[in-house]
Protein backbone atom coordinates (compact mmCIF):
# COMPACT_ATOMS: atom_id res chain seq x y z
CA UNK A 1 0.00 0.00 0.00
CA UNK A 2 0.91 3.33 -0.95
CA UNK A 3 0.62 4.26 2.87
CA UNK A 4 3.01 2.62 4.49
CA UNK A 5 5.64 4.31 2.73
CA UNK A 6 7.34 6.62 4.75
CA UNK A 7 8.20 9.01 1.95
CA UNK A 8 5.87 10.46 -0.38
CA UNK A 9 7.58 12.51 -2.53
CA UNK A 10 6.03 15.92 -2.82
CA UNK A 11 7.27 18.89 -5.00
CA UNK A 12 9.47 21.17 -2.87
CA UNK A 13 8.20 24.53 -2.00
CA UNK A 14 10.41 27.28 -0.15
CA UNK A 15 8.41 26.56 3.05
CA UNK A 16 9.21 22.90 2.54
CA UNK A 17 12.75 23.01 2.18
CA UNK A 18 12.86 25.50 5.00
CA UNK A 19 11.71 23.57 7.16
CA UNK A 20 13.17 20.21 5.83
CA UNK A 21 16.22 22.30 6.63
CA UNK A 22 15.44 22.78 10.50
CA UNK A 23 14.27 19.10 11.13
CA UNK A 24 17.32 17.89 9.30
CA UNK A 25 19.40 19.73 11.79
CA UNK A 26 17.08 18.68 14.65
CA UNK A 27 18.11 15.07 13.44
CA UNK A 28 21.50 15.90 13.36
CA UNK A 29 22.01 17.50 16.52
CA UNK A 30 20.35 14.43 18.53
CA UNK A 31 22.04 11.65 16.18
CA UNK A 32 25.38 13.70 16.95
CA UNK A 33 24.66 13.77 20.87
CA UNK A 34 24.21 10.01 20.64
CA UNK A 35 27.47 9.44 18.57
CA UNK A 36 29.27 11.46 20.91
CA UNK A 37 28.09 10.41 24.08
CA UNK A 38 29.14 7.18 22.99
CA UNK A 39 32.18 8.11 21.61
CA UNK A 40 33.14 9.71 25.10
CA UNK A 41 32.30 7.18 27.31
CA UNK A 42 34.81 4.60 24.48
CA UNK A 43 37.45 7.27 24.89
CA UNK A 44 36.91 7.40 28.66
CA UNK A 45 37.15 3.71 29.08
CA UNK A 46 39.87 3.09 27.09
CA UNK A 47 42.94 3.36 29.36
CA UNK A 48 41.40 0.22 30.71
CA UNK A 49 39.65 -1.38 28.00
CA UNK A 50 42.99 -1.50 26.03
CA UNK A 51 44.78 -2.87 28.69
CA UNK A 52 42.88 -5.82 30.13
CA UNK A 53 40.71 -8.05 28.48
CA UNK A 54 36.97 -7.37 29.57
CA UNK A 55 36.76 -11.15 30.54
CA UNK A 56 38.15 -9.97 33.73
CA UNK A 57 34.83 -7.56 34.70
CA UNK A 58 33.29 -11.03 34.98
CA UNK A 59 35.75 -13.66 36.26
CA UNK A 60 38.43 -11.07 39.06
CA UNK A 61 38.08 -12.01 42.58
CA UNK A 62 36.35 -8.90 43.97
CA UNK A 63 35.55 -5.16 43.61
CA UNK A 64 39.10 -3.70 44.91
CA UNK A 65 39.64 -1.40 41.84
CA UNK A 66 42.68 -0.01 43.89
CA UNK A 67 44.13 -2.94 44.08
CA UNK A 68 43.69 -4.14 40.42
CA UNK A 69 40.62 -6.15 41.17
CA UNK A 70 37.62 -5.37 38.99
CA UNK A 71 34.34 -7.58 39.04
CA UNK A 72 31.68 -5.91 38.30
CA UNK A 73 29.09 -8.84 38.37
CA UNK A 74 27.94 -8.11 42.00
CA UNK A 75 27.02 -4.71 40.88
CA UNK A 76 25.17 -5.76 37.65
CA UNK A 77 23.21 -8.37 39.40
CA UNK A 78 22.23 -5.67 41.92
CA UNK A 79 21.34 -3.83 38.94
CA UNK A 80 19.51 -6.45 37.27
CA UNK A 81 17.83 -7.53 40.93
CA UNK A 82 16.61 -4.21 41.62
CA UNK A 83 15.38 -3.55 38.53
CA UNK A 84 13.46 -7.18 37.48
CA UNK A 85 11.74 -6.84 41.00
CA UNK A 86 10.87 -3.19 40.07
CA UNK A 87 9.45 -3.97 37.03
CA UNK A 88 7.85 -7.24 38.57
CA UNK A 89 5.33 -5.28 40.45
CA UNK A 90 4.83 -2.40 38.25
CA UNK A 91 4.02 -3.90 35.12
CA UNK A 92 0.83 -5.93 37.10
CA UNK A 93 -0.09 -2.67 38.98
CA UNK A 94 0.48 0.20 36.52
CA UNK A 95 -1.51 -1.86 33.76
CA UNK A 96 -4.23 -2.88 36.48
CA UNK A 97 -4.39 0.97 37.09
CA UNK A 98 -4.59 2.05 33.41
CA UNK A 99 -7.32 -0.25 33.50
CA UNK A 100 -9.25 0.65 36.38
CA UNK A 101 -9.12 4.02 34.91
CA UNK A 102 -10.40 3.71 31.50
CA UNK A 103 -12.93 0.67 31.98
CA UNK A 104 -13.77 0.80 35.46
CA UNK A 105 -13.93 3.87 37.37
CA UNK A 106 -16.99 6.31 37.43
CA UNK A 107 -15.63 9.15 34.82
CA UNK A 108 -14.89 11.70 37.80
CA UNK A 109 -12.87 9.36 40.12
CA UNK A 110 -10.58 8.21 36.85
CA UNK A 111 -10.13 12.00 36.80
CA UNK A 112 -8.62 12.19 39.89
CA UNK A 113 -6.65 8.94 40.24
CA UNK A 114 -5.32 9.78 37.00
CA UNK A 115 -3.95 13.22 38.09
CA UNK A 116 -2.81 11.20 41.51
CA UNK A 117 -0.74 9.05 39.00
CA UNK A 118 0.73 12.00 37.29
CA UNK A 119 1.56 14.03 40.37
CA UNK A 120 3.73 11.11 41.25
CA UNK A 121 5.15 11.03 38.12
CA UNK A 122 6.11 14.31 38.88
CA UNK A 123 8.05 13.53 42.41
CA UNK A 124 12.04 13.98 42.02
CA UNK A 125 13.92 10.94 42.30
CA UNK A 126 15.90 12.35 45.02
CA UNK A 127 12.46 12.88 47.15
CA UNK A 128 11.42 9.32 46.63
CA UNK A 129 14.88 8.68 48.43
CA UNK A 130 14.20 11.03 50.93
CA UNK A 131 11.54 9.24 51.79
CA UNK A 132 12.73 5.93 51.59
CA UNK A 133 15.88 6.55 53.91
CA UNK A 134 13.81 8.26 56.23
CA UNK A 135 10.40 5.96 56.22
CA UNK A 136 10.98 2.92 54.21
CA UNK A 137 14.67 2.09 55.18
CA UNK A 138 12.90 2.01 59.38
CA UNK A 139 10.35 -0.06 58.36
CA UNK A 140 11.89 -2.90 56.79
CA UNK A 141 14.69 -2.81 59.27
CA UNK A 142 12.38 -3.54 61.86
CA UNK A 143 10.97 -6.59 59.78
CA UNK A 144 14.83 -7.90 59.08
CA UNK A 145 17.63 -5.77 60.17
CA UNK A 146 19.60 -3.72 58.46
CA UNK A 147 17.04 -2.10 56.32
CA UNK A 148 18.77 -0.61 53.51
CA UNK A 149 18.34 -3.50 51.39
CA UNK A 150 17.91 -4.81 48.16
CA UNK A 151 13.86 -5.01 48.54
CA UNK A 152 14.08 -1.23 49.79
CA UNK A 153 15.29 -0.80 46.19
CA UNK A 154 12.70 -2.86 44.35
CA UNK A 155 9.91 -0.75 46.76
CA UNK A 156 11.43 2.54 45.39
CA UNK A 157 12.04 1.83 42.00
CA UNK A 158 8.44 0.17 41.63
CA UNK A 159 6.95 3.81 42.84
CA UNK A 160 8.90 5.98 40.39
CA UNK A 161 8.07 3.59 36.81
CA UNK A 162 4.92 3.21 38.01
CA UNK A 163 3.56 6.23 36.41
CA UNK A 164 5.05 5.31 33.45
CA UNK A 165 3.46 2.35 32.78
CA UNK A 166 0.01 3.09 34.01
CA UNK A 167 -0.04 6.14 31.68
CA UNK A 168 1.22 5.16 28.43
CA UNK A 169 -0.86 1.79 29.08
CA UNK A 170 -3.86 4.70 29.84
CA UNK A 171 -2.87 6.25 26.50
CA UNK A 172 -2.67 3.23 24.45
CA UNK A 173 -6.10 2.04 25.54
CA UNK A 174 -7.38 5.65 24.91
CA UNK A 175 -5.75 5.23 21.30
CA UNK A 176 -8.35 1.60 21.05
CA UNK A 177 -10.72 2.70 18.16
CA UNK A 178 -14.48 2.67 19.85
CA UNK A 179 -15.72 1.03 16.70
CA UNK A 180 -13.71 -2.62 18.05
CA UNK A 181 -15.59 -1.54 21.42
CA UNK A 182 -18.75 -1.22 19.84
CA UNK A 183 -18.14 -4.59 17.62
CA UNK A 184 -17.06 -6.85 20.84
CA UNK A 185 -20.35 -5.66 22.71
CA UNK A 186 -22.30 -6.05 20.76
CA UNK A 187 -20.95 -9.65 19.89
CA UNK A 188 -22.20 -10.04 23.42
CA UNK A 189 -18.70 -9.50 24.80
CA UNK A 190 -18.60 -9.24 28.88
CA UNK A 191 -16.02 -6.31 30.19
CA UNK A 192 -13.18 -8.43 30.92
CA UNK A 193 -13.83 -10.56 27.92
CA UNK A 194 -13.45 -7.24 25.93
CA UNK A 195 -10.50 -6.07 27.66
CA UNK A 196 -8.79 -9.26 26.96
CA UNK A 197 -9.49 -10.13 23.85
CA UNK A 198 -10.20 -6.90 21.98
CA UNK A 199 -8.34 -3.78 23.67
CA UNK A 200 -5.51 -5.42 24.97
CA UNK A 201 -3.93 -6.75 21.75
CA UNK A 202 -5.09 -3.67 20.05
CA UNK A 203 -2.68 -1.77 22.93
CA UNK A 204 -0.27 -3.92 23.05
CA UNK A 205 2.70 -1.62 21.31
CA UNK A 206 1.75 1.14 23.26
CA UNK A 207 2.20 -1.02 26.48
CA UNK A 208 5.27 -1.97 25.97
CA UNK A 209 6.69 0.99 24.66
CA UNK A 210 5.80 1.88 28.11
CA UNK A 211 7.31 -0.75 29.99
CA UNK A 212 10.37 -0.09 27.77
CA UNK A 213 10.63 3.19 29.22
CA UNK A 214 10.11 2.70 32.36
CA UNK A 215 12.53 -0.14 32.30
CA UNK A 216 15.12 2.14 31.14
CA UNK A 217 14.79 4.58 34.12
CA UNK A 218 14.68 1.45 36.75
CA UNK A 219 18.18 0.19 35.36
CA UNK A 220 19.06 4.22 35.14
CA UNK A 221 18.53 5.16 38.62
CA UNK A 222 20.72 6.60 40.46
CA UNK A 223 19.87 8.64 43.47
CA UNK A 224 16.99 7.32 45.26
CA UNK A 225 18.44 3.68 44.97
CA UNK A 226 21.79 4.80 46.45
CA UNK A 227 19.45 6.32 48.77
CA UNK A 228 17.83 2.98 50.19
CA UNK A 229 20.10 0.10 48.89
CA UNK A 230 22.74 -0.01 51.47
CA UNK A 231 25.58 -0.09 48.97
CA UNK A 232 27.61 -2.78 50.05
CA UNK A 233 29.17 -5.00 46.61
CA UNK A 234 27.98 -8.23 47.30
CA UNK A 235 25.95 -10.87 45.50
CA UNK A 236 22.76 -10.43 47.72
CA UNK A 237 21.39 -13.81 49.69
CA UNK A 238 17.94 -12.73 49.48
CA UNK A 239 15.66 -9.62 49.16
CA UNK A 240 16.70 -8.02 53.12
CA UNK A 241 20.57 -7.71 51.90
CA UNK A 242 21.62 -4.47 50.87
CA UNK A 243 23.30 -4.32 46.97
CA UNK A 244 24.82 -1.57 45.06
CA UNK A 245 24.08 -1.28 41.54
CA UNK A 246 25.99 -0.25 38.50
CA UNK A 247 24.69 3.34 38.57
CA UNK A 248 25.24 4.08 42.22
CA UNK A 249 28.81 2.67 42.30
CA UNK A 250 29.47 5.37 39.61
CA UNK A 251 28.25 8.09 41.38
CA UNK A 252 29.65 7.03 44.96
CA UNK A 253 33.35 6.07 44.08
CA UNK A 254 33.59 9.44 40.95
CA UNK A 255 34.45 11.91 43.48
CA UNK A 256 37.99 10.28 43.94
CA UNK A 257 38.57 7.82 41.08
CA UNK A 258 41.29 8.35 39.75
CA UNK A 259 43.36 6.70 36.54
CA UNK A 260 42.44 2.94 35.70
CA UNK A 261 39.73 3.11 38.15
CA UNK A 262 38.34 6.25 36.72
CA UNK A 263 37.96 4.45 33.64
CA UNK A 264 36.42 1.51 35.22
CA UNK A 265 33.85 3.65 36.14
CA UNK A 266 33.45 4.71 32.71
CA UNK A 267 33.12 1.00 31.74
CA UNK A 268 30.31 0.56 34.21
CA UNK A 269 28.61 3.49 32.22
CA UNK A 270 29.24 1.71 29.20
CA UNK A 271 28.18 -1.52 30.55
CA UNK A 272 25.03 -0.10 31.52
CA UNK A 273 24.37 1.65 28.15
CA UNK A 274 24.83 -1.96 26.30
CA UNK A 275 22.69 -3.62 28.64
CA UNK A 276 19.74 -0.91 28.31
CA UNK A 277 20.18 -1.15 24.16
CA UNK A 278 19.80 -5.13 24.32
CA UNK A 279 17.21 -4.73 26.60
CA UNK A 280 15.00 -2.40 24.88
CA UNK A 281 16.17 -3.79 21.71
CA UNK A 282 14.54 -7.56 23.00
CA UNK A 283 11.71 -5.67 24.16
CA UNK A 284 10.98 -4.25 20.89
CA UNK A 285 11.85 -7.72 19.23
CA UNK A 286 8.73 -8.96 21.77
CA UNK A 287 6.35 -6.26 20.98
CA UNK A 288 6.88 -6.16 17.66
CA UNK A 289 3.67 -4.92 15.60
CA UNK A 290 1.93 -8.49 13.91
CA UNK A 291 -0.81 -6.26 12.11
CA UNK A 292 1.64 -4.26 10.34
CA UNK B 1 -31.80 -8.40 -7.19
CA UNK B 2 -35.41 -9.94 -7.94
CA UNK B 3 -37.47 -6.73 -6.58
CA UNK B 4 -40.33 -7.30 -8.47
CA UNK B 5 -41.16 -10.81 -7.53
CA UNK B 6 -43.97 -11.90 -5.15
CA UNK B 7 -41.86 -12.40 -1.47
CA UNK B 8 -42.54 -16.10 -1.22
CA UNK B 9 -40.68 -16.64 -4.88
CA UNK B 10 -37.89 -14.67 -3.12
CA UNK B 11 -37.68 -17.07 -0.01
CA UNK B 12 -37.26 -20.18 -2.32
CA UNK B 13 -35.37 -18.77 -4.38
CA UNK B 14 -32.77 -18.36 -1.31
CA UNK B 15 -32.76 -21.96 -0.48
CA UNK B 16 -30.29 -22.81 -3.41
CA UNK B 17 -27.75 -21.38 -2.03
CA UNK B 18 -25.65 -24.25 -0.40
CA UNK B 19 -25.96 -23.80 3.09
CA UNK B 20 -24.45 -25.81 5.54
CA UNK B 21 -26.16 -24.36 8.44
CA UNK B 22 -29.16 -25.72 9.43
CA UNK B 23 -32.45 -25.06 8.96
CA UNK B 24 -34.25 -21.48 10.35
CA UNK B 25 -35.21 -22.51 13.69
CA UNK B 26 -38.79 -22.62 12.04
CA UNK B 27 -41.45 -20.28 12.06
CA UNK B 28 -43.55 -19.11 8.96
CA UNK B 29 -42.16 -16.93 6.14
CA UNK B 30 -43.45 -13.79 5.08
CA UNK B 31 -46.21 -14.85 3.37
CA UNK B 32 -47.53 -15.26 6.70
CA UNK B 33 -45.95 -12.86 8.48
CA UNK B 34 -45.28 -12.92 12.27
CA UNK B 35 -44.04 -10.89 14.78
CA UNK B 36 -40.33 -11.38 16.48
CA UNK B 37 -39.51 -8.07 17.93
CA UNK B 38 -42.77 -6.03 18.80
CA UNK B 39 -41.62 -2.14 19.31
CA UNK B 40 -44.40 -0.23 21.04
CA UNK B 41 -44.03 2.91 21.43
CA UNK B 42 -40.40 3.28 21.80
CA UNK B 43 -39.04 6.77 22.30
CA UNK B 44 -35.39 7.62 22.84
CA UNK B 45 -33.35 10.74 24.09
CA UNK B 46 -29.74 11.43 24.36
CA UNK B 47 -30.21 14.20 27.27
CA UNK B 48 -32.44 16.89 26.22
CA UNK B 49 -32.17 15.89 22.25
CA UNK B 50 -35.08 13.56 21.00
CA UNK B 51 -34.16 11.10 18.69
CA UNK B 52 -36.85 8.71 18.17
CA UNK B 53 -40.49 9.72 19.45
CA UNK B 54 -43.44 7.16 19.95
CA UNK B 55 -42.26 4.41 17.45
CA UNK B 56 -44.69 1.37 16.87
CA UNK B 57 -43.89 -1.35 14.55
CA UNK B 58 -43.40 -4.73 14.04
CA UNK B 59 -40.26 -6.67 12.65
CA UNK B 60 -41.65 -9.95 10.94
CA UNK B 61 -39.82 -13.34 11.41
CA UNK B 62 -37.12 -14.86 8.39
CA UNK B 63 -37.59 -11.11 6.57
CA UNK B 64 -35.47 -8.51 5.28
CA UNK B 65 -36.96 -5.31 6.84
CA UNK B 66 -35.17 -1.99 5.37
CA UNK B 67 -35.27 1.17 7.65
CA UNK B 68 -34.85 4.27 5.28
CA UNK B 69 -34.62 8.16 5.91
CA UNK B 70 -32.76 10.83 5.79
CA UNK B 71 -29.56 11.17 8.48
CA UNK B 72 -30.22 12.26 11.77
CA UNK B 73 -33.96 10.05 12.00
CA UNK B 74 -33.45 7.92 14.21
CA UNK B 75 -32.84 4.79 12.20
CA UNK B 76 -29.07 3.90 13.55
CA UNK B 77 -30.83 4.53 17.20
CA UNK B 78 -33.76 2.16 16.64
CA UNK B 79 -31.54 -0.54 15.69
CA UNK B 80 -28.73 0.21 18.27
CA UNK B 81 -32.14 0.19 21.22
CA UNK B 82 -32.57 -3.13 19.83
CA UNK B 83 -29.60 -5.33 21.01
CA UNK B 84 -29.36 -2.39 23.82
CA UNK B 85 -26.38 -1.20 22.68
CA UNK B 86 -27.57 2.34 23.38
CA UNK B 87 -26.94 1.16 27.12
CA UNK B 88 -23.12 2.30 26.39
CA UNK B 89 -24.62 6.21 25.84
CA UNK B 90 -24.09 7.80 29.05
CA UNK B 91 -27.70 9.77 28.89
CA UNK B 92 -29.66 8.20 26.40
CA UNK B 93 -33.21 7.57 28.13
CA UNK B 94 -35.82 4.98 26.63
CA UNK B 95 -39.39 4.79 26.76
CA UNK B 96 -41.71 2.44 25.75
CA UNK B 97 -40.98 -1.64 25.55
CA UNK B 98 -39.23 -3.28 23.02
CA UNK B 99 -40.09 -7.73 22.84
CA UNK B 100 -37.79 -9.75 21.60
CA UNK B 101 -39.11 -13.43 20.99
CA UNK B 102 -42.35 -12.53 23.32
CA UNK B 103 -39.57 -11.01 26.11
CA UNK B 104 -38.84 -7.34 27.43
CA UNK B 105 -35.88 -6.67 26.92
CA UNK B 106 -35.60 -4.43 29.71
CA UNK B 107 -37.10 -6.12 31.93
CA UNK B 108 -34.55 -6.40 35.11
CA UNK B 109 -34.50 -10.34 34.39
CA UNK B 110 -33.39 -9.71 31.08
CA UNK B 111 -30.04 -11.00 30.18
CA UNK B 112 -28.07 -9.03 27.99
CA UNK B 113 -25.25 -10.71 26.64
CA UNK B 114 -27.94 -13.59 26.10
CA UNK B 115 -29.53 -10.62 23.98
CA UNK B 116 -26.97 -9.70 21.77
CA UNK B 117 -25.94 -13.39 21.14
CA UNK B 118 -29.67 -13.44 20.04
CA UNK B 119 -29.71 -10.31 18.24
CA UNK B 120 -26.29 -9.92 15.98
CA UNK B 121 -25.10 -6.71 14.73
CA UNK B 122 -22.88 -5.68 11.83
CA UNK B 123 -22.01 -1.84 11.47
CA UNK B 124 -21.44 0.26 8.44
CA UNK B 125 -17.17 0.25 9.17
CA UNK B 126 -15.93 -3.36 8.68
CA UNK B 127 -14.24 -3.63 11.92
CA UNK B 128 -12.11 -7.26 12.31
CA UNK B 129 -10.71 -7.05 15.89
CA UNK B 130 -6.34 -6.30 15.55
CA UNK B 131 -6.15 -10.76 15.84
CA UNK B 132 -5.93 -13.14 13.17
CA UNK B 133 -9.39 -14.38 11.11
CA UNK B 134 -9.13 -17.63 13.68
CA UNK B 135 -9.73 -15.63 16.31
CA UNK B 136 -11.84 -13.22 15.36
CA UNK B 137 -14.25 -15.84 15.09
CA UNK B 138 -13.04 -17.83 18.14
CA UNK B 139 -13.36 -15.19 20.75
CA UNK B 140 -17.13 -14.46 20.78
CA UNK B 141 -17.48 -18.30 20.69
CA UNK B 142 -15.16 -18.84 23.34
CA UNK B 143 -16.40 -16.32 25.27
CA UNK B 144 -20.10 -18.23 25.00
CA UNK B 145 -19.11 -21.10 26.43
CA UNK B 146 -17.81 -22.93 23.32
CA UNK B 147 -14.40 -23.68 24.27
CA UNK B 148 -13.61 -27.04 22.43
CA UNK B 149 -10.99 -26.54 19.73
CA UNK B 150 -12.98 -28.83 17.24
CA UNK B 151 -16.21 -27.33 17.69
CA UNK B 152 -15.00 -23.67 17.21
CA UNK B 153 -13.26 -25.09 14.27
CA UNK B 154 -16.54 -26.39 12.96
CA UNK B 155 -18.46 -23.61 13.75
CA UNK B 156 -15.75 -21.14 11.84
CA UNK B 157 -15.37 -23.11 8.91
CA UNK B 158 -19.41 -23.01 8.18
CA UNK B 159 -19.79 -19.60 8.78
CA UNK B 160 -16.84 -18.82 6.71
CA UNK B 161 -18.40 -21.15 3.86
CA UNK B 162 -21.72 -18.85 4.64
CA UNK B 163 -20.58 -15.59 3.88
CA UNK B 164 -17.91 -17.24 1.42
CA UNK B 165 -15.11 -16.45 2.37
CA UNK B 166 -13.86 -19.64 3.55
CA UNK B 167 -11.90 -20.51 -0.96
CA UNK B 168 -10.72 -17.31 0.09
CA UNK B 169 -8.98 -17.66 3.29
CA UNK B 170 -8.99 -21.21 4.33
CA UNK B 171 -4.94 -21.62 4.03
CA UNK B 172 -4.67 -18.61 5.87
CA UNK B 173 -6.90 -18.80 8.99
CA UNK B 174 -3.85 -17.25 10.75
CA UNK B 175 -2.83 -14.32 9.46
CA UNK B 176 -4.25 -10.73 10.34
CA UNK B 177 -7.61 -10.04 9.76
CA UNK B 178 -6.85 -6.32 8.68
CA UNK B 179 -4.82 -7.91 5.88
CA UNK B 180 -7.98 -9.03 3.99
CA UNK B 181 -9.77 -6.16 1.61
CA UNK B 182 -12.81 -4.13 2.65
CA UNK B 183 -15.20 -6.78 1.21
CA UNK B 184 -13.43 -9.48 2.58
CA UNK B 185 -13.25 -7.66 6.16
CA UNK B 186 -17.41 -6.97 6.37
CA UNK B 187 -18.20 -10.39 5.47
CA UNK B 188 -16.01 -11.85 8.09
CA UNK B 189 -17.26 -9.41 10.46
CA UNK B 190 -20.96 -10.69 8.85
CA UNK B 191 -19.37 -14.22 9.95
CA UNK B 192 -18.41 -13.36 13.28
CA UNK B 193 -21.88 -12.28 14.13
CA UNK B 194 -23.38 -15.81 12.42
CA UNK B 195 -21.30 -17.67 14.57
CA UNK B 196 -23.09 -17.09 17.53
CA UNK B 197 -25.94 -18.48 15.53
CA UNK B 198 -28.21 -15.43 16.06
CA UNK B 199 -31.71 -15.21 15.18
CA UNK B 200 -31.52 -11.45 14.16
CA UNK B 201 -28.95 -9.62 12.50
CA UNK B 202 -29.36 -6.05 12.45
CA UNK B 203 -27.28 -3.98 10.00
CA UNK B 204 -26.43 -0.70 10.38
CA UNK B 205 -25.57 0.34 6.25
CA UNK B 206 -23.26 -2.60 5.87
CA UNK B 207 -22.59 -1.84 1.94
CA UNK B 208 -22.17 1.84 1.94
CA UNK B 209 -18.41 1.84 3.06
CA UNK B 210 -17.26 -0.43 0.63
CA UNK B 211 -16.61 -0.33 -3.32
CA UNK B 212 -19.54 -1.21 -5.61
CA UNK B 213 -18.18 -4.60 -6.42
CA UNK B 214 -17.82 -5.75 -2.64
CA UNK B 215 -21.37 -3.98 -1.69
CA UNK B 216 -22.90 -5.92 -4.64
CA UNK B 217 -21.02 -9.06 -3.28
CA UNK B 218 -22.21 -7.99 0.70
CA UNK B 219 -25.19 -7.19 -0.91
CA UNK B 220 -26.14 -10.80 -2.91
CA UNK B 221 -25.00 -11.90 0.86
CA UNK B 222 -27.28 -10.53 2.70
CA UNK B 223 -30.32 -11.54 0.85
CA UNK B 224 -29.51 -15.20 0.86
CA UNK B 225 -29.19 -14.91 4.31
CA UNK B 226 -33.56 -14.41 4.40
CA UNK B 227 -35.47 -16.62 5.80
CA UNK B 228 -32.80 -18.46 7.82
CA UNK B 229 -32.40 -14.89 9.66
CA UNK B 230 -34.57 -12.27 10.27
CA UNK B 231 -32.69 -9.11 9.10
CA UNK B 232 -32.75 -5.49 9.65
CA UNK B 233 -31.27 -2.82 7.87
CA UNK B 234 -30.46 0.61 7.61
CA UNK B 235 -29.19 1.48 4.26
CA UNK B 236 -29.73 5.44 2.35
CA UNK B 237 -29.12 3.26 -1.19
CA UNK B 238 -32.99 3.17 -1.86
CA UNK B 239 -32.40 0.77 -4.76
CA UNK B 240 -30.54 -1.33 -2.38
CA UNK B 241 -33.45 -1.55 -0.31
CA UNK B 242 -36.04 -2.28 -2.90
CA UNK B 243 -34.11 -4.97 -4.06
CA UNK B 244 -33.66 -6.86 -1.25
CA UNK B 245 -35.77 -5.89 1.68
CA UNK B 246 -39.53 -7.55 2.03
CA UNK B 247 -40.64 -4.74 4.19
CA UNK B 248 -39.34 -1.22 4.56
CA UNK B 249 -40.14 1.17 7.24
CA UNK B 250 -39.92 5.27 6.22
CA UNK B 251 -38.30 7.55 8.85
CA UNK B 252 -38.14 11.32 9.05
CA UNK B 253 -37.59 13.90 11.10
CA UNK B 254 -40.70 15.68 12.04
CA UNK B 255 -39.64 18.91 14.74
CA UNK B 256 -36.12 17.49 15.47
CA UNK B 257 -37.24 14.36 16.84
CA UNK B 258 -37.60 10.86 14.45
CA UNK B 259 -41.09 9.58 13.61
CA UNK B 260 -41.79 6.34 12.13
CA UNK B 261 -43.76 7.71 8.77
CA UNK B 262 -44.65 4.74 7.28
CA UNK B 263 -43.89 0.92 7.62
CA UNK B 264 -45.68 -1.55 5.32
CA UNK B 265 -44.49 -4.35 2.73
CA UNK B 266 -41.28 -2.84 0.43
CA UNK B 267 -43.45 -2.79 -2.93
CA UNK B 268 -46.43 -0.62 -1.03
CA UNK B 269 -43.51 1.87 -0.26
CA UNK B 270 -42.14 2.16 -3.10
CA UNK B 271 -44.90 1.39 -5.95
CA UNK B 272 -47.76 2.94 -3.90
CA UNK B 273 -46.87 5.17 -0.67
CA UNK B 274 -50.08 5.98 1.15
CA UNK B 275 -48.14 9.04 2.80
CA UNK B 276 -47.35 11.54 0.92
CA UNK B 277 -43.59 12.26 2.33
CA UNK B 278 -42.86 8.89 1.69
CA UNK B 279 -44.24 9.35 -1.86
CA UNK B 280 -41.44 12.35 -2.12
CA UNK B 281 -38.78 11.02 -0.63
CA UNK B 282 -38.97 7.74 -2.75
CA UNK B 283 -38.80 10.08 -5.83
CA UNK B 284 -35.99 12.37 -5.26
CA UNK B 285 -37.88 15.28 -4.32
CA UNK B 286 -37.27 15.15 -0.49
CA UNK B 287 -34.11 14.13 1.99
Amino acid sequence: MIWSKRYILFPLKLTDSLLQGILRVGAVISALAMLLISLFLIVESWPILGQISPVRFFTDASWHPLEGAYHLMPMLAGTLYASAGALLLAIPLGIASALFIVYYASPRLAKWYKRLVELLAGIPSVVFGFWGLTTLVPLINQLHPPGASLLAAILILTLMILPTITLTAYSALMAVPVEFLLNATALGLSRWGMIHGVAFPAARTGIIAGIILAMARAIGETMAVLMVAGNVVQYPDGLFDPIRTLASNIVLEMGYAMGDHRAMLFVSGLLLMLMLMMLSGMAGWLGRNRCA
Amino acid sequence: MNSNKPVTAQVISGEKSGFTLGPLQMGPVCCNPQPVIEVENLSLRYGDKTALDKVTLDIYRGCITALIGPSGCGKTSFLSAINRLTDLIPNCVIGGRIRVDGLDIHTAESNVQALRQKVGMVFQKPTPFPLSIRRNLSLPLREHGVTRRSEIDAISEQVLRDVGLWDEVCDRLDTVALSLSGGQQQRLCIARALALNPQILLMDEPCSALDPIASGVVEDLISHLRGRYTIVIVTHNLAQARRIANYAAFFWVKERAGHLVEFGRCQHIFESPTHQLTAAYISGARG
